[in-house]
């Protein structure tokens, strides 16, 4: 019997994709409950306990909310630049430059101002510029030297994580820390409007907000028509007149701002000081979430918030079943292995042929 | 530095580019064939876990490192399967790879961490040990460095001088001549693909067993990535690529000389390093012109099928 791979006639539908989504993650989760089991655990007990408190109370919405801030800000920044089709694997590194940023903005450039009109949109900015910056640097070496941008955004984030270490761990450390590695408190100035006690802050409409600027640059300006255009042949793209080597600078460096002013906005919304591993991966997961929501920057916003609601959940598991964080990859990988396979079915058919005897 | 600090960096840099040599030499074996595997970092993860945690009940170690190898080599027949018979892109399969590995390692290693096992212990090679200063750097090493010495060579071997290695070359080259040619394109790959995740396997191994005697989530810390760059570094040949790992390992322990000199780098900044100096290497190897001169394979990361020829 030999396995016959043929291409299909028509594209896929989008109510077909929408259904191989879905059913991505049910295998996908499938496939988790399963390997919950090997590890001695109720895989249903876990799912009920996973789901219940971030989806169904109000503080756990809450938290789910809090959590989905910066998943949707690198969400959206790596989903500009796959729509180019540059892998941008750098947003945990861009998120961190961001965050990087906006402390050194709130704690020493600053430091002086005292009015969160003015504090708060040049922090914004700065870790804007900073976050870009790193993109823009993986965009040059791409442009420039044909440097590929997955590796080199990936090396870029371990740069960035341990220039953050250097920072908390020396110059930055704050005095009333007792040697921890934490930097001081932000400012008032420099701290975004709280809305609730536990933390839901303005930072989650922001990011909301920011999934409309990116919709409308992507399907209503000339830039995102020429994005389109690159992405889908980027040789017709050159003999059209298309700088192509610009808009990959240009792209990675939008892509990597939206990360960075994502992670301003952890500082400034949620956490309030610099500390190592203050991510616990958002820049990752933000792949799959770019993915999952086949980079439509509306999708996006509905998926975070159900990643923002798995990270929040599983942290719960973790504490109360002992099932280990790493969970959230494992789902990660399964979701983005079932997906792939899926597309591929739909695409092709796959038949099974008799040997002729 | 001194004569002590001089032969503790050198035989660091061959304990610290093993790891780099075996993932580098099996992303060579899949990218010769024409299979593009993002997912070393992945592979290496449940290798170091799947090692540490055989070597842990059995006591066992080659038998930790045969588990090793052969739960990476799953991990990469998933990408054989995917990237082959279902043809999708492999760029994002090696990235769900390295989220496949990185999780379950640290899914099912947590209970792990924390805890010493036996590790591999120096052997000195008679003779060779006895040469002054180079001796004792070179052959007064663990078992697996000289497995290290031995697979590079080999695989060279392999791959100019035999019919199976000029088979490799070809799918990777020109899959629709060697078809013609009566080469199972398919069989090939996969068979490299896998073999090349097992000596990915092995390289977290090392880590686990030889390099440390334990078990850490994320323990590889980017060591597949850099393979990765490695192997374009070493334009795809076994003999640089061990060069370039042990001049890579140098770099990561270069830090560990320093401190005990004294330098006023601090140690955050130290670790930089080899991730600095890999995106050094890119800006150097990855123009197009240099690729084609000196032999990227030529249908690396496309799926090949006899009825839609590109």
């Amino acid at each position: 019997m030999r396995l016959k791979i043929e291409r299909r006639k028509n594209d896929p539908t989008k109510l077909s994709i929408f259904l191989m989504s879905v059913l991505s993650v049910l295998i996908s989760l499938a496939i988790l409950g399963l390997i919950i089991l090997s590890l001695g655990k109720n895989p249903i007990n876990a799912y009920v306990q996973l789901t219940s408190w971030p989806f169904g109370t109000v503080a756990g919405l809450t938290q789910t909310l809090i959590s989905m801030m910066p998943l949707l800000f690198t969400s959206l920044g790596v989903l500009i630049a796959f729509k180019m089709k540059l892998w941008n694997i750098g947003a945990e590194g861009q998120f961190y430059m961001g965050a990087f940023a906006a402390t050194w903005g709130a704690l020493f450039l600053f430091k002086g101002i005292s009015s969160p009109w003015l504090m708060l949109p040049l922090l914004a900015a700065f870790a804007a510029g900073f976050g870009g910056a790193w993109g823009a640097a993986a965009g040059w070496m791409k442009a420039k030297l044909g440097v590929n941008e997955i590796l080199s955004t990936l090396m870029l984030n371990y740069i960035a994580i341990y220039w953050v270490n250097y920072l908390v761990y020396g110059p930055w450390k704050g005095k009333g820390s007792y040697n921890f590695p934490i930097t001081a408190t932000f400012p008032k100035a420099a701290i975004l409007p709280q809305y609730t006690s536990d933390g839901l802050n303005l930072g989650i409409f922001l990011a909301i907000a920011t999934s409309f600027f990116v919709f409308y640059l992507l399907k209503r300006t000339k830039f995102g028509f020429h994005m389109d255009i690159v992405g889908d042949n980027p040789i017709a793209a050159k003999y059209s007149g298309i700088n192509v080597k610009k808009m990959t600078i240009a792209v990675l460096a939008i892509s990597g701002a939206i990360s960075g002013l994502g992670g301003m906005m952890q500082m400034s919304g949620v956490l309030f000081r610099l500390q190592p591993n203050f991510s616990p991966g958002y820049g990752y997961t933000a792949i799959i979430v770019a993915w999952l929501a086949r980079l439509n920057p509306f999708v996006a916003i509905a998926v975070a918030f159900l990643f923002g609601g798995l990270l929040v959940g599983t942290q719960q598991i973790q504490l109360f079943l002992q099932i280990p964080f790493s969970l959230v990859s494992v789902f990660e990988g399964l979701v983005l292995f079932s997906l792939i396979s899926g597309e591929a079915l739909l695409r092709y058919k796959i038949s099974f042929k008799g040997v002729r005897t | 530095m001194s004569h002590d600090i001089l032969t503790s960096t050198f035989a660091g840099a061959i304990r610290s580019g093993t790891p780099l040599l075996f993932a580098t030499l099996g992303e060579i074996l899949a990218e010769r064939s024409g299979i593009l595997n993002l997912g070393v970092e992945g592979m290496m993860l449940i290798g170091a876990f799947t090692g540490f945690a055989v070597s842990y009940t059995t006591s066992n170690l080659w038998l930790a490192v045969v588990a090793a190898m052969g739960a990476a080599a799953i991990l990469a027949s998933l990408h054989a399967f995917v990237s082959i018979t279902l043809k999708v892109n492999q760029v994002v399969s090696g990235l769900a790879l390295v989220f496949l590995g990185a999780g379950l390692s640290g899914f099912w290693g947590q209970r792990f961490v924390g805890i010493q096992s036996v590790s591999f212990v120096n052997v000195k090679i008679p003779l060779l040990a006895e040469i002054p200063f180079v001796g004792n750097i070179l052959f007064n090493r663990d078992p697996l460095v000289y497995v290290g010495y031995v697979l590079a060579p080999f695989i060279w071997w392999y791959l100019y001088k035999t019919k199976y290695g000029m088979n490799l070359r070809a799918v990777g080259e020109a899959p629709g001549a060697a078809d013609a040619r009566g080469i199972n394109v398919s069989l090939t790959r996969y068979i490299y693909t896998i073999m090349g995740g097992a000596l990915a396997g092995l390289g977290g191994a090392y880590l686990s067993l030889a390099y440390t005697s334990m078990w850490v989530e994320n323990m590889t810390a980017g060591r597949g990535w850099i393979a990765v760059v490695l192997v374009i570094f070493a334009i795809w040949d076994p003999l640089l690529a061990m060069l370039g790992a042990y001049l890579f390992g140098g770099i990561s322990v270069l830090q560990f000389g320093l401190q005990v000199t004294q330098t006023p780098i601090p140690p955050n900044i130290m670790k930089m390093f080899p991730y600095l100096f890999t995106v050094l290497v890119m800006l150097f190897t990855s123009s197009e012109k240099m690729k084609k001169r000196f032999g990227a394979p030529s249908a690396l990361g496309v799926p090949y099928s006899r009825e839609e020829k590109t």
